[in-house]
C-alpha cells in the first residue's frame, strides 16, 4: 500500500463524511465535490486515466453543479429547526454499520483469494474507443437512448407545475 | 494487506457512509448525495478489480464503470428534477414531511 493511496483514501472518506454530516446543505455539496475529486484521483492512481477524467467531467463538472442548483432552487440551504437528521437516524446508522461490518468481514476473509496482478495495464484512449464502438456498441446505444430519455424526462418533470399554474 | 483489499475496504467505507447519509438525512437532496456516493463506491470496486484482475486488456471493469457513470448522471438529473418539482408542490424537501402520495 503506497503512501499516496492513504492520502487519497483519507481525502475521499473525509469529503464523503463531511458531505453527509454537515448541517448547511451548500457545505455538503462542496464536501461532495471534494469526495468526487478524491475518487477521480483514486481512479488515476489505479492507472484508469479515462475513467478518472470521465469522473472529473461528469461528477465535478455536471452532477455537483446540478446538486448546487437544486439546493439553491429549493431553499435547501436553510437549516430546518428540528435538525438535519431524521427521527429514525439511529436505525439508519445501525444498518449502515452492519453493512460495513459484513463487507469488511468479507473482504478481510477473502484477502488471500483476491487477484493481485502487478503489471500496469497499458490502455490507450484509442483502445477504449475501439471497444466502445466494437464489442460494447449495444450498451453504448442503450446509454445514449437512456441519456436522451432522462434529459427529456427531467425537463418535463421540472417544467410541469409552471405550465399548470399559468 | 494487498492493494486490492485496501481499495475494497475504502469502497466499503464509502458505500456505508453513503448508505448512512441516505438513511439518516431529512433533506431529499442529501439522500440523493448519499446514493451518488454509493454508486461511486461501486465504481471504485469495478476499477480496482479491473486494475488488479487477470485480464485488464479486455477492459470489462473499465467499461462497466464508464457506463455506470453515465447511468448515474441520468439518475442525478431525473432525481434532482423530481426534488425540485416536489418542492414546488409541497414547499418542502423534508422527507419526513412527505407522508402521502396524493397531492
Amino acid at each position: 500500500m503506497s503512501f499516496v493511496f492513504y492520502i487519497l483514501a483519507t481525502l475521499t472518506l473525509a469529503g464523503a463524511l463531511a458531505a453527509v454530516m454537515l448541517k448547511n446543505t451548500v457545505h455538503c455539496a462542496l464536501a461532495l465535490t471534494v469526495a468526487f475529486a478524491g475518487l477521480a484521483l483514486l481512479f488515476l492512481n489505479l492507472d484508469a486515466q479515462f475513467a478518472g477524467f470521465a469522473q472529473i467531467l461528469v461528477y465535478i463538472g455536471a452532477v455537483a453543479i446540478l446538486v448546487v442548483f437544486a439546493i439553491l432552487l429549493t431553499k435547501g440551504s436553510e437549516t430546518p429547526k428540528d435538525g438535519v437528521f431524521s427521527r429514525t437516524w439511529l436505525a439508519g446508522l445501525a444498518i449502515a454499520a452492519a453493512v460495513f461490518a459484513v463487507l469488511g468481514w468479507a473482504v478481510l476473509n477473502s484477502a488471500w483469494a483476491l487477484p493481485h496482478e502487478t503489471a500496469v495495464p497499458e490502455v490507450t484512449v484509442k483502445q477504449i474507443g475501439d471497444a466502445l464502438v466494437g464489442r460494447y456498441v449495444l450498451p453504448l446505444e442503450i446509454v445514449a437512448v437512456l441519456l436522451t430519455a432522462a434529459m427529456i424526462g427531467a425537463v418535463i418533470v421540472a417544467m410541469h407545475e409552471k405550465e399548470r399554474t399559468k | 494487506m494487498s492493494p486490492l483489499a485496501g481499495f475494497l475496504i475504502v469502497a466499503a467505507l464509502l458505500f456505508s457512509i453513503g448508505l448512512a447519509g441516505a438513511l439518516t438525512r431529512r433533506n431529499a437532496i442529501l439522500v440523493l448525495i448519499g446514493i451518488e456516493l454509493m454508486l461511486n463506491a461501486a465504481n471504485l470496486n469495478l476499477i480496482a478489480f479491473w486494475r488488479y484482475g487477470p485480464h485488464p486488456e479486455a477492459l470489462t471493469g473499465m467499461m462497466f464503470a464508464i457506463f455506470s457513470i453515465a447511468v448515474a448522471a441520468a439518475e442525478a438529473a431525473v432525481g434532482l428534477g423530481l426534488v425540485i418539482q416536489i418542492h414546488r408542490h409541497a414547499h418542502t424537501t423534508d422527507i419526513d414531511a412527505m407522508n402521502r402520495m396524493k397531492g
